[in-house]
């Protein structure tokens, strides 16, 4: 009995780490450029499109190691979107009023959704390769896809390399110097519109990691993106803005919600989660962690 | 209450009353499919003018008002579905704006606390809370093939009963919703609106309960968009969870700024353009979202104040070139 709480909570993990690559990348475009980036999980969705089906047209009858190296053609992809997001669009939206920022990447979502559907067409891809490749192990009596504790490895990895390069790096102290104070940080002689554009590419290969990561283990299909923003946006408003550690926390909230919910609810589970997301802000208007924006 | 009086009688207000002359003689010139068009197009206009009401003298940017849509939509349907009793007109509108008023007292007293960005997430999460159980509770609610909305008490065909007793039905609910709107605006509580969007902190030392005509703002524009939910519901004659989903807030969002934000005139253009623009969009090709997301993008570049902001400044324009001509001559 004790065993299948433990699945529950690995499982809830598992989704604390997707969610945490996706709202960090979320947060940072916010902190940084002040963009709320509604095309994030479209970002995602690139990434995870050009995973599966990297690993469907190289991935299949080859050493078992390219499969998992293919994954970072998805991280590549959403950091080229990402950058030509910034560039033509997301540009000359800055000095903008919010609603028309709003609108813009609105607008964005929705040609996305189409680009996706022209470039890789509408049918599911399923590239379960790399959770074939890693097999199950026995955990107390229940088989367990080893692929979800890489994807946690990953994401853990990763949450420790963006924390070095935000916090111990000469980069990541300015980009949170424009984050902090433009005005400042641009008197002081950072260019702080190329500040700006690396964000964007920094948070979309951290959307479109999480999308590759994804790939493997559900299929890939149109409409990938719309449910990972939501949640993202729910771990933020959780978690409150602009912290790494507001976007752990929520993440693994969220996470554990959704696991524990799919395992005893599952007809209901994504209406729980709003709820007591809804619930934790009535109570804690500013966030668990965060300050008021 | 003279100066109702006097804010009806302006020369805006007979051009109002001229443009609703022609639109009562619609049915007989417009052919049925544009007649039809034009009606979603004026339900839209309501929402939008709801949606207006709160962007402009609140600078909130709300992504949730589909919520308040479907609270209408889904009140007449249900109405229909678990009462048919009690299915009429007296009873299935007041009844939508009693539950579009609910539910946005509910959002608004979570939400309107919050600054403009954290705003913004806020109802387009607490709109996935409406979306998710219409969609999951199939049993009480249709899931996602959503609900049939009949005809209240008419024998007639859809299409004959749009076109007579409906559309005049519609077109008092525009006039009305647009003089309501009006007397809000001009009212001294639509002066402190614009008092408290101008400057929050001058108007909250004035002594203006920002926080609490926030909150009305919210209220009045949630139960606008609610109303204008139920008079879609039965044009449509079926309600699904899409109008809860939060892209249809986007949709509500985007026809407004395309119309243009602060006019009257400027959510109702954009409300019927968009009409035609999704149609068009959508029978035209596969990719219409692609269409609808490429005319966003570009409108929001070069048209930076709606349509009507556009015109207003080309007007300004042409003035301008003809002051400098007959300063030369």
């Amino acid at each position: 009995m004790e065993a299948i709480y433990f699945i529950i909570f690995l499982n809830a993990i598992y989704w604390a780490s997707i969610l945490f690559l996706i709202s960090l990348g979320l947060n940072i475009i916010l902190g940084v450029a002040g963009i709320l980036n509604l095309t994030h999980g479209e970002l995602t969705a690139f990434g995870a499109y050009a995973a599966a089906w990297g690993i469907l047209t190289w991935g299949l009858h080859t050493p078992s190691y390219v499969p998992f190296l293919i994954l970072f053609l998805g991280v590549l992809m959403a950091a080229l979107v990402g950058l030509f997001t910034e560039v033509l669009f997301i540009r000359p939206m800055y000095e903008r009023a919010l609603e028309y920022q709003l609108l813009m990447t609105y607008g964005l979502l929705l040609a996305y959704e189409d680009v996706i559907k022209l470039i890789w067409g509408g049918n599911a891809y399923y590239a379960s390769r790399p959770v074939d490749i890693l097999g199950s192990i026995n955990i107390m009596g229940y088989t367990y896809p080893v692929y979800f504790l890489f994807v946690i490895l990953v994401s853990v990895l990763t949450g420790i390399i963006v924390w070095y390069i935000l916090f111990r790096t000469k980069f990541g102290t300015m980009l949170r110097a424009v984050a902090m104070d433009k005005e400042m940080a641009s008197a002081l002689g950072l260019n702080i519109k190329r500040y700006f554009t690396l964000a964007f590419i920094f948070g979309a290969a951290l959307a479109g990691l999480s999308g590759s990561l994804m790939a493997p283990s559900s299929a890939v299909v149109l409409g990938f993106g719309l449910d990972p923003l939501l949640l993202a946006f729910l771990v933020v408003v959780i978690g409150g803005l602009g912290s790494l550690k507001g976007a752990l926390v929520g993440s693994i909230i969220i996470g554990m919600l959704r696991s524990i919910g799919i395992a005893m609810f599952p007809e209901i589970e994504l209406a729980i989660t709003y709820l007591i997301a809804v619930t934790i802000l009535a109570i804690r208007p500013q966030g668990l962690m965060g300050g008021e924006r | 209450m003279s100066w109702v009086y006097r804010k009806i009688s302006s020369a805006t207000f007979i051009g109002y009353a001229i443009f609703m002359a022609i639109l009562l003689f619609m049915p007989y010139i417009l052919p049925r499919q544009h007649f039809i068009l034009l009606s979603y197009g004026i339900a839209y206009a309501i929402a939008a003018l709801g949606f207006n009401l709160l962007a402009t003298y609140t600078g909130l940017i709300s992504f949730g008002h589909g919520a308040f849509f479907a609270a209408g939509a889904y009140a007449v349907a249900m109405i229909a579905r678990y009462a048919p009793q009690y299915y009429s007109f007296k009873v299935v509108f007041p009844a939508a704006i009693l539950s579009a008023l609910l539910l946005s007292a509910f959002f608004g007293a979570i939400c309107i606390r919050h600054t403009r960005l954290f705003f913004a997430i806020l109802t387009l999460a607490l709109t996935m809370l409406v979306y998710v159980p219409l969609v999951k509770f199939y049993y009480i609610t249709g899931g996602s093939d959503g609900l049939r909305v009949p005809l209240p008490g008419a024998n007639m065909n859809r299409l004959e009963f749009l076109a007579d007793v409906y559309w005049y039905f519609l077109l008092a609910s525009f006039a009305a919703a647009l003089a309501i709107m009006r007397l809000i605006v001009t009212s001294p509580f639509g002066k402190a609106l614009q008092a408290i969007r101008d400057n929050e902190v001058r108007a909250e030392l004035v002594g203006i309960p920002v926080k609490r005509y926030k909150f009305y703002a919210f209220v009045i524009s949630g139960t606008f968009t609610g109303y204008a939910g139920a008079l879609w519901s039965i044009i449509n004659g079926q309600v699904t969870p899409e109008i809860a989903d939060w892209l249809f807030s986007g949709e509500i969002v985007y026809m407004t700024l395309l119309g243009g934000l602060g006019s009257f005139s400027g959510p109702v253009i954009g409300a019927v353009l968009f009409t035609y623009i999704k149609l068009y969009a959508m029978g035209y090709t596969e990719y219409w979202m692609l269409l609808m997301g490429a005319t966003i993008v570009v409108l929001t570049l070069l048209l930076p104040s709606g349509i009507v902001g556009g015109v207003k400044s080309l007007e300004r324009l042409i003035f301008k070139r003809r002051g400098v001509q007959s300063a030369g001559g």
